[in-house]
């Protein structure tokens, strides 16, 4: 495969899950904005702080409302990581490896670009708010059912599937990276109606409300929650689970080669130091210093997939 | 119906209902048009799904369009293509030969045939050819040769494209979306397949291997990028020959290979199939700013580590300077007379020839020598006064640079409207490929339709659409 491609069809997974994480986000402020009372705003903040888009709409606003964030991170085309620019990278990358991919997987992103470049040609009203809300999360599901469906099993999938969790990882270490404090020690016993609602956040931010009472019951705490997001071998969105996918799939794409390359060395580390313990020694690690740590091998090992994988020389 | 003297291809001249359109029309006349416009808008949403658009340049944000497809079929009986094919075949030969030639001993000079300051002073001339004979010996691998006709019996070659003819996935998409839409049309009527046309273009450039190739011919498509207007036909073709795409930042010679970079490392390419002009091929060789082709790739196919297809220096048999040679051309490398005819073209280099152009600009179709795609053109008869004069400035300035020809009476097909059926200009671009193995002609080829009523442009930058084209089994 050309390296560009490779390239190309990790860029287009990143991207379309960035987009998903993003509106996934956008969801929660708006939820969380109509079920509590006050600081509606601080808590637009914080959302935009999750999605690392904060540092980029300072700069373009003076102050932060909850119409302009919400501009900011679906369809502002200033912004890099909003719903809007994140599609649209998508499917260039997708255009660009055009041949790699299955006719309905190209269909299935071209019409989810066509079908969300429309919904947000204009400001969206906070009425239609849930509706293109829910084009998008539908949109982007058909794209990996479509790839689940369809594509072989081969090193092109192989590259989606890095690309999907490394983004995914990364997205679920920052809304914890944001929101680690409600979820230290000293927060534990007390479980205030603000708690409940920092934890609520904290879930609905990866969709694991209805995974969380699943596994857990009914009853929140802190405790719980760090150890479903970080630990858990079941929920789709844990650090744990991620960085077991990548490590998994870098291995297949490794085999090929006569000695291991280093990105499969890496995401091994990955999983054997950080993966495989149980909550209480993380906090013992420091919750704070862990995610940091978490977040910059993240960032090492995507740099050395491109390097590994020749994407760009 | 209409005007007597424009042959329409499904009416004839007179009114007559014509042999290929006869299983046709008892379809149409038992449909109703409600549904038909529903398909027609359907039709538009395939395309646009399947991203089949084009990009428009000159337009500060890349645009992507839609070139309008209109669903009724150009239909072309059997014996009329095999009479097209022979003329095509004895083309494309005379091209290929004609190019050997050029780049080599040059006899057709010689004889006086072709004047030599129609090859020196040519910028499609390209002196690093000069000895130099490709693998298989072959030149063309691609043509598109455009056709028109004005009667029953009566093709013009319009022009050749003998450099990197696009719109062979509107042929194969155009097909596939018909194949969808009306399954009972297709019933009634025999259509000869197009569908193998990728199978055998990947064969036809494999066959063209260079010495260096060791197995099977590793192929390959070099596309400037998603940027590129044809890009979606580059892909398309890719794809479906199930070889890579590739951009010149993914080449670089290799131990005397061009060779692309893969997750493993670098791989030599045998055959490429290249859709970027010669002047972008090769930095070292050519335009020094191109970032669109690959250093050294000229020196490693002059030493038979590559085959590029088509060759360089192709265009100078396409110009439009030396498309008024080519009956000459024609007989000097066949011995045979052209079977297919020229339009009649004046080169206004010739003074007595200007002088006649310039009387009768209204009448005519004046055109540059190196331009396409239907841009600095006139068509006189329905250009405005001002427009002519305006134009006749450009032409005394530079006659050198223009041709000129009469505006011939199109033939007309029908076209899909909202009140029914109305005629409409076209032109027929046939794709063929070459190889040591032969000459293969796809039965079928581009239609390109002038959609609003009485225009002759079909070009799709200037409005045009396309149309599925059938040759029917006879």
């Amino acid at each position: 495969m050309l390296g560009k491609t490779a390239n190309g069809l990790y860029w287009m997974s990143r991207y379309l899950e960035r987009a998903e994480n993003t509106s996934r986000l956008v969801e929660t402020g708006q939820r969380i904005g109509l079920t509590r009372l006050g600081h509606d705003d601080d808590e637009w903040a914080s959302v935009m702080r999750s999605a690392s888009v904060l540092a980029g709409y300072e700069e373009h606003h003076d102050e932060v409302t909850k119409d302009a964030a919400i501009n900011w991170m679906l369809r502002e085309k200033a912004n890099p990581a909003s719903v809007l620019s994140t599609i649209s990278e998508a499917r260039q990358n997708a255009r660009m490896v055009r041949t790699a991919l299955t006719h309905e997987v190209w269909e299935a992103i071209n019409g989810c670009y066509m079908a969300v470049k429309d919904a947000l040609a204009r400001k969206v009203s906070e009425r239609d708010l849930p509706a293109v809300l829910g084009l998008i999360r539908q949109r982007t599901a058909l794209v990996r059912g479509a790839t689940h469906g369809t594509m072989l099993r081969n090193e092109i999938y192989d590259f989606t599937r890095t690309g999907t969790f490394l983004e995914r990882a990364d997205a679920t270490a920052r809304i914890l990276d944001v929101k680690y404090y409600v979820l230290l020690p000293s927060a534990f016993a007390v479980g205030s109606s603000i708690d409940n609602v920092h934890w609520e956040t904290i879930l609905r931010s990866v969709s694991a409300r209805g995974g969380f009472r699943m596994a857990y019951g009914s009853q929140v705490n802190a405790r719980d929650i760090a150890q479903f997001l970080i630990l858990d071998k079941r929920m789709p969105r844990s650090l744990n689970f991620c960085a077991t996918k990548i490590h998994n799939n870098l291995s297949y794409l490794g085999a090929d080669y006569d000695t291991p390359p280093q990105s499969s060395l890496m995401s091994k580390a990955l999983v054997d130091r950080f993966m495989n313990h149980d909550i209480e020694a993380v906090f013992d690690y420091g919750l704070h210093e862990y995610i940091q740590t978490v977040l910059s091998m993240l960032s090492k090992l995507g740099q050395q997939i491109e390097k590994d994988y020749r994407f760009y020389e | 119906m209409s005007d007597k003297n424009i042959f329409d291809e499904m009416w004839g001249n007179d009114d007559v209902l014509r042999d290929p359109y006869s299983e046709f029309q008892s379809w149409f006349q038992g449909e109703d048009l409600k549904r038909l416009r529903a398909k027609q808008r359907e039709a538009e949403e395939v395309f646009r799904l399947a991203g089949i658009t084009f990009n428009v340049y000159g337009r500060a944000e890349a645009e992507e369009r839609l070139i309008p497809f209109d669903i009724i079929p150009r239909i072309i009986a059997g014996r009329e293509w095999q009479k097209l094919c022979k003329g095509i075949e004895q083309r494309v030969r005379a091209i290929n030969a004609f190019l050997h030639d050029i780049y080599n001993r040059q006899e057709i000079i010689k004889a006086g045939r072709v004047p030599q300051e129609m090859i020196a002073k040519n910028e499609a001339f390209l002196p690093q050819m000069i000895g130099m004979t490709p693998p298989g010996g072959v030149y063309t691998h691609i043509v598109g040769i455009d056709l028109v006709r004005t009667g029953p019996d009566q093709f013009y070659v319009l022009e050749d494209n003998a450099r990197t003819p696009s719109g062979v996935s509107y042929m194969l998409e155009n097909r596939e979306t018909m194949l969808q839409m009306f399954p009972e049309l297709f019933s009634r009527n025999r259509v000869q397949p197009v569908q193998n046309y990728p199978t055998n273009l990947r064969r036809s450039l494999a066959a063209c291997a260079p010495p260096a190739c060791e197995g099977t011919p590793t192929v390959a498509v070099l596309t400037p990028g998603i940027y590129n207007s044809a890009y979606y036909e580059h892909a398309f073709l890719a794809d479906q020959m199930g070889v890579e795409l590739v951009e010149g930042h993914d080449l670089r010679v290799v131990n005397g290979r061009v060779a692309m970079r893969t997750t493993h490392g670098y791989k030599p390419i045998d055959v490429l199939y290249r859709r970027i002009d010669d002047d972008f091929l090769d930095p070292l060789n050519f335009n020094p700013e191109s970032a669109l082709g690959v250093p050294g790739i000229m020196d490693v196919y002059r030493a038979g580590g590559i085959t590029i297809a088509n060759a360089p220096g192709t265009g100078i048999a396409d110009d439009k300077a030396i498309y008024s040679y080519m009956p000459d051309i024609v007989e000097f490398y066949t011995g045979e007379k052209a079977i297919l005819e020229n339009v009649p073209t004046w080169r206004c280099s010739e003074p007595d020839s200007l002088a006649y152009v310039l009387d009768n600009l209204a009448e005519l179709v004046v055109k540059e020598v190196h331009g396409s795609g239907g841009y600095g053109m006139l068509i006189g008869p329905t250009s405005s006064k001002k427009e002519i004069e305006e134009f006749r400035k450009k032409l005394t300035a530079r006659p050198g640079n223009y041709i000129a020809q009469p505006t011939l009476a199109l033939s007309t097909v029908p076209i899909f409207t909202k009140t029914g059926l109305a005629p409409r200009h076209v032109d027929l671009r046939p794709f063929v490929l070459c190889s040591p193995e032969g000459i293969d002609i796809t039965p079928g080829g581009l239609t390109r339709v002038a959609l609003e009523k009485g225009s002759l442009v079909v070009n799709s930058s200037q409005g045009g659409g396309t149309k599925d084209t059938w040759v029917l089994e006879d």
